[in-house]
């Protein structure tokens, strides 16, 4: 399902063998495609480039009258006020944790958990199976009160580990490894195991060496998805400034106090983006695959 | 399944049956770590929160058995009805409205021309952002009084609408946020199974004088059937269940108009404004539970196909 290499033209774009004065239709529309493709893509960056404006602009700017598309006059002035007002690096620093954490426990169950449903034999298989995935349709709304609970009575409550462990149930990933697994040859795993390698040190050795690119996708899109995340933290780490992240830090307490100051609400926006848009610029082709395959928003 | 065929010729059977408990057994030890999470996290709660649902529990003291009157609560309380209708109308905004353009852009960008994966990647930008920031920054871009929309519509002449105070257009914004962070995937999704579209066919229909509309609506659509339900199944789960963007962006006002079921439910249960009914609130889970439920029976059907496609 890759999508971002180069791919067959439909023969829509295929050079004109119509009557004559069709060729130079043709690239008249190729022209109009080309332009529209420019437009939309313009239009969808737009809304980046106004938040980058707005957090290298100076406040008068912002709410002076009048529209301007471009920086008046520089400032760092809407990221330095609120890091010193609020522990934004704290924020910054748990939501890396955080992201981390369950990127590396949610990994390693789920490439684990894709394997047994790929390659081995046991009853209840396809119901087991049905039933984790549908455990990803579930919002943390509809199940936030019992899990609140467990959390709190696991004696996480007020640690960063009150995020970490609930968060870590993520099950997407088990659709890509199932997925990728299936399409390694069962031959190869028997051959290694006649040789009296026991199963976990097939996959050890064996199957993980060949599945770098499942393991590229999968980290990425864990990272991707608890940097992001906002509802289970929001409920579980709403009573302690100091374990919020980003995105917390942002709406609770930026947004609430700063609420006429967008410059530095955009800054620490920005600040809060980048990580995923560098991630996004190197490995742009993993995103693709992973998002494209699992349809995670 | 009969896999392994050649190498490995077909085992004894009494080897073959030790070897199946043998991998249950080995299965079971790949899956435990999985199992314990979402066992303990999702499986756990989904059971509590129907039994807290017919309990009346707040943050204080203990809990009260009440039968199902959370759920005749539920049926009488106008602004339940009041925030799913909202949910209906952001779900029936956003779902086909960002697949059509997802689509039409899709098409679009298949076909040949320069610097079409720059576009590609751009467009898809806003999908890998976090909703709050997106939020945000819709909060901010139809700020109505220094938002770019409205700086925007009077430079055009037009008095802009007054998108915080008016609950409708409230809404109108979030859904045009909601649209501009979700249309990468349509694209991404149709673009994918754009490529399942062969080009001789289209070829021959062109030659036997299809025009380009015919030949999208009777070739190229249908085949693209499968991208269409794996789309309109993810965006319906998505839409109803937004929480992170409205959350952001409007806080569920003005009042309650642009409060989806999802918010709803966490204002009962948690916001520090609410009343912290975590009983009501498990009662308005269980509903958002069971419509999650119907969509996912839609999901099973399709992770059956798809693993016939793939």
């Amino acid at each position: 399902m890759t999508t971002t290499t180069a791919s067959a033209p439909p023969a829509v774009a295929a050079p004109a063998t119509g009557p004559a004065g069709r060729p130079y239709r043709r690239n008249r529309f190729r022209r109009l495609r080309l332009v529209s493709a420019v437009l939309i893509t313009a239009v969808m960056a737009f809304p980046l480039y106004w938040m980058l404006l707005t957090a290298f602009s100076r406040r008068d700017d912002l709410y002076a009258p009048g529209l301007h598309l471009w920086p008046q006059h520089f400032t760092w002035d809407n990221f330095s006020a609120p890091i010193e007002r609020f522990p934004v690096w704290t924020w910054f620093r748990n939501s890396l944790v955080i992201a981390v954490a369950v990127t590396a426990i949610t990994v390693v169950c789920n490439l684990l958990a894709g394997y047994a449903f790929a390659k081995f034999r046991f009853r209840g298989k396809n119901i087991l199976f049905l039933v984790l995935l549908s455990t990803m349709m579930i919002p943390v709304q509809a199940i936030m009160v019992p899990q609140f609970r467990i959390a709190t009575d696991l004696g996480l409550y007020g640690d960063l580990w009150a995020v970490i462990l609930p968060e870590s149930a993520a099950v997407f990933g088990i659709f890509l490894a199932r997925q990728f697994f299936l399409g390694i040859p069962d031959e190869l795993i028997e051959a290694a195991r006649i040789d009296g390698a026991g199963a976990l040190r097939v996959f050890w050795s064996v199957v993980l060496p060949l599945a770098k690119p499942l393991i590229a996708v999968s980290v990425l899109l864990a990272f991707m998805n608890e940097w992001n995340s906002f509802s289970w933290p929001l409920i579980v780490l709403f009573a302690n400034e100091q374990l919020f992240t980003m995105p917390l830090g942002l709406v609770t307490d930026l947004q609430s106090q700063y609420t006429s100051d967008y410059g530095a609400i955009m800054a620490i926006t920005l600040l809060s983006v980048t990580p995923i848009l560098v991630l996004f610029v190197a490995f742009q082709r993993y995103f693709v695959q992973g998002l494209a395959r699992t349809g995670l928003k | 399944m009969p896999a392994a065929a050649g190498l490995a010729a077909a085992p004894a059977p009494r080897r073959r049956a030790r070897r199946s408990i043998g991998d249950a057994l080995t299965a079971g030890g790949f899956l435990l770590p999985n199992l314990v999470l979402s066992g303990v996290f999702l499986v756990l709660p989904l059971i509590l929160t129907v039994v807290i649902s017919f309990q009346k529990l707040d943050s204080l003291g203990p809990a009260q058995w009440l039968g199902v009157n959370n759920f005749l609560d539920l049926f009488r309380d106008p602004t339940f009805y009041e925030t799913l209708w909202n949910t209906v109308v952001f779900t029936v905004c956003t779902v086909p409205l960002g697949m059509a353009v997802g689509l039409g852009i899709a098409l679009l960008l298949n076909t040949v021309m320069p610097l079409r994966t720059l576009w590609r990647a751009v467009i898809f930008v806003p999908l890998v952002l976090s909703s709050v920031s997106v939020g945000l920054l819709g909060a901010w871009m139809f700020d109505q009084y220094n938002g770019f929309v409205n700086k925007f519509l009077a430079v055009l002449g037009i008095d802009g609408p007054d998108w915080q105070s008016n609950g409708t257009w409230a809404m109108v914004s979030v859904i045009l946020m909601t649209l501009w962070q979700r249309i990468g995937l349509d694209m991404i999704i149709y673009l994918a199974g754009l490529q399942g579209v062969d080009p001789a066919v289209l070829e021959a229909a062109e030659v036997d004088g299809a025009s380009s509309w015919r030949r999208f609506r009777s070739i190229v659509f249908p085949l693209l059937g499968p991208s269409t339900f794996f789309l309109l199944i993810m965006n319906l789960l998505f839409s109803f269940q937004v929480f992170d963007t409205v959350y952001a962006m409007t806080a569920g006002g003005p009042n309650f108009s642009t409060t989806t079921l999802v918010v709803y439910a966490y204002q009962q249960g948690f916001s520090d404004h609410g009343p912290g009914q975590l009983g009501y609130a498990a009662a308005i889970g269980v509903v958002i539970f069971a419509v999650s439920l119907l969509l996912t029976a839609g999901q099973w059907r399709l992770s059956t196909t798809r693993d016939e496609v793939g």
